[in-house]
């Protein structure tokens, strides 16, 4: 099996490497100084962050009348944000669990940051809905606890409720789902760092795993079944999600395609985010060897049909419109792609539909700086999708005395930056206390050459 | 009770499982291997049954899901019935979602806290220092030597067909090798 596996398919790891070679390789970066462009990197993020924390605060302290909102745009950049970012985190739970699923081992190569990804783009779109209440000290007031108002409960039949359950457990089950993949890891840096504070702290995080076969076996079992509860849990995320939508009767959001239309769509801004970090991380940490150009390709073609069933799901809304009948809705979508906000649909529909195209070319897809170019075009792309959905179906609405515009204040745009500080921070102090990649899964993956046999020993013996 | 064990170390997956498989053929007792990485096949190769902790999964999913839907029920139209736009007021469509989200919720974090207690896994346990390098590069077979036919010169050049790197003998007590 080990001996034709290679021939059929590009190897995942490339480079020729021993075990030990790939342990050393993926935990040096966090043996050696950061870099340059890690410090780089990092000093521009934590200042992003530091302005989100000053305008969080600012808006909190002055409320949210700061913000570019009127009476009929009542939800515009806040919530294209927070849909925006649990979008991104799905590609995470796509990689980790999905493909996991369904035996793709190329997964190993770019899970643990995917996974990493998840975890803290869901803490940054949880950050919008709490900001939105303007009072984020009563948060816990979402959640059903016995009160001395009656007990008064928490509405069970709002998609916003659902909303608060399906991303709490989104969250928990993602960062349950990534501890319990680095604790094999967590050992392995255990035991190979000297006495300190490094090898204390690894030594807690590892619970005394000791690689036996039998907690091997049972570990398994279990990371299977994480693996099938968080795939329907993905799709369940962002079907509430888009049912915060769907189930308003405002022309443009009261559609059945919804949820897999923002499922599809999550998972393609995930995607493309995912790249991005991937290129980032193998071309600042030098691990080329492992996030292969292989790699790269395949995450191009997942986008290249992501982006296809999302241009499907934009086609069929102008189709299933234009057949309601209803006026309302035909007003809606000739007003998105022709009405005095046509610049954000049609930014949307080149970036994503038209711009992946150039991935069924292999010569593009297999050129870094191109790749790189179209993923962050997605990614831009894929946060209008979420604007034009909200803000284009409700500038205009129903009576035409209540139109307005709606214009993002200065305010909006820093916490939209604070939330990629945040999310940066996050991912690049993960990339040098972690490693990037899950070691033991890669190892388990790849297949390495066998060693030379012992024949020597052998021939002695039998002497 | 503390018995002898045989400790064989290699350097490939294949050569342990080889190895493995051959050692269960001639009637030996494997104890355990220790290994960097989950090694396909290996459960069989030493004679694991499936793991029980699926049946955990699935009953604390059940808990969670069968959970949450009562107490939708009992809090929207027993506690105080609130109409909302004139819904009906137990009405069990609506109570999927968040009984769906108790139920992964409920089921991840029993199966994985199941995995914890029945490995023994918990902050602050010292690894039983095995072997050095069953977290990096070796595999690790710990052969039992209670049966009395067992000659170890005779299994330690047997394993020598399956390039086998190092071999020792250890105490094990419980738990814990010596």
């Amino acid at each position: 099996m080990s001996e034709t596996a290679p021939s059929l398919r590009p190897p995942l790891i490339t480079g020729d490497k021993s075990l030990a070679d790939v342990t050393r390789d993926i935990c040096a970066p966090m043996d050696c100084k950061p870099t340059g462009w890690w410090w780089a990197a990092f000093i521009v993020s934590v200042l992003a962050l530091i302005l989100g924390v000053v305008t969080v605060w600012y808006q909190i302290a002055t409320g949210i009348g700061t913000w570019g909102l009127n009476k009929t745009v009542g939800w515009a950049f806040d919530i294209t944000n927070f849909v925006f970012w649990v979008g991104i985190g799905h590609a995470g739970t796509l990689i980790s669990a999905v493909l996991f699923l369904f035996r793709q081992k190329w997964r190993t190569a770019v899970n643990r940051s995917a996974e990493a990804m998840t975890l803290f783009a869901v803490m940054c779109a949880g950050i919008f809905p709490l900001i939105h209440m303007g009072r984020p000290w009563l948060a816990y007031w979402m959640l059903p606890y016995p009160n001395t108002r009656g007990s008064l409960w928490v509405n069970f039949k709002s998609p916003l409720l659902w909303d608060v359950f399906a991303i709490s457990t989104y969250l928990l089950i993602s960062a349950v789902f990534w501890y319990v993949g680095l604790i094999p890891d967590m050992a392995t840096i255990r035991d190979r760092s000297k006495a300190g504070l490094r090898q204390r702290i690894t030594s807690l995080l590892a619970l005394g795993w000791d690689g036996s076969a039998r907690t091997w076996h049972r570990y398994e079992t279990v990371y299977m079944l994480l693996a099938g509860l968080a795939t329907p849990l993905v799709f369940s995320v962002h079907t509430i999600v888009s049912m915060d939508f769907a189930t308003a009767v405002i022309p443009g959001w009261h559609t059945t395609i919804f949820p897999p239309y923002f499922v599809a769509g999550a998972i393609f801004s995930g995607l493309a985010m995912v790249t991005t970090l991937m290129i980032v991380a193998r071309t600042t940490m030098h691990l080329e060897n492992y996030i292969t150009m292989n790699h790269i390709e395949r995450m191009c073609l997942l986008m290249l049909s992501m982006g296809c069933i999302v241009g499907l799901a934009y086609g069929t809304e102008f189709f299933m419109a234009a057949y309601s009948g209803n006026g309302y809705e035909q007003f809606v979508f000739k007003n998105r792609a022709f009405g005095s906000m046509a610049w954000a649909y049609w930014t949307m529909v080149v970036c994503n539909v038209c711009v992946p195209q150039l991935l069924w070319i292999r010569k593009l897809r297999t050129c870094l700086p191109v790749v790189f170019v179209i993923v962050i075009l997605v990614n831009v792309g894929m946060w209008f999708e979420r604007f034009v959905i909200i803000v284009t179906s409700l500038y205009r609405d129903f009576l035409p005395s209540s139109w307005a515009h709606y214009t993002p204040s200065l305010v909006e745009f820093a916490t939209f930056i604070g939330s990629f500080g945040l999310f940066f921070t996050c991912f690049l102090l993960f990339c040098r206390i972690a490693p990037a990649i899950a070691i033991a899964e890669i190892k388990g993956a790849a297949h390495l050459k066998k060693p030379p046999a012992r024949v020597s020993i052998v021939k002695e013996n039998a002497a | 009770m503390s018995h002898r064990v045989l400790f064989a170390s290699f350097e490939h997956e294949d050569d342990l499982l080889a190895a493995a498989t051959a050692i269960r053929q001639k009637g030996l007792r494997i104890i355990d291997a220790f290994t960097p990485y989950a090694v396909h096949g290996l459960d069989r190769a030493i004679g694991l049954k499936p793991s029980r902790l699926t049946w955990v999964c699935f009953v604390c999913g059940m808990t969670g899901a069968l959970g949450m839907l009562w107490f939708e029920h009992w809090a929207a139209s027993v506690s105080w019935a609130v109409n909302v736009g004139g819904k009906p007021w137990n009405s069990l469509p609506s109570d999927v979602p968040v009984a769906f989200e108790a139920a992964v919720l409920l089921a991840g974090f029993g199966s994985v806290f199941a995995l914890f207690a029945v490995s023994r896994l918990y902050p602050g346990k010292q690894a039983r220092n095995i072997f050095p390098g069953t977290t990096d590069d070796r595999f690790v077979l710990v052969i039992d030597e209670t049966n009395a036919a067992f000659d170890v010169v005779r299994v330690e050049k047997f394993l020598l067909a399956f390039n086998v790197v190092e071999t020792c003998e250890r105490i094990q007590d419980g738990g814990r090798y010596s």
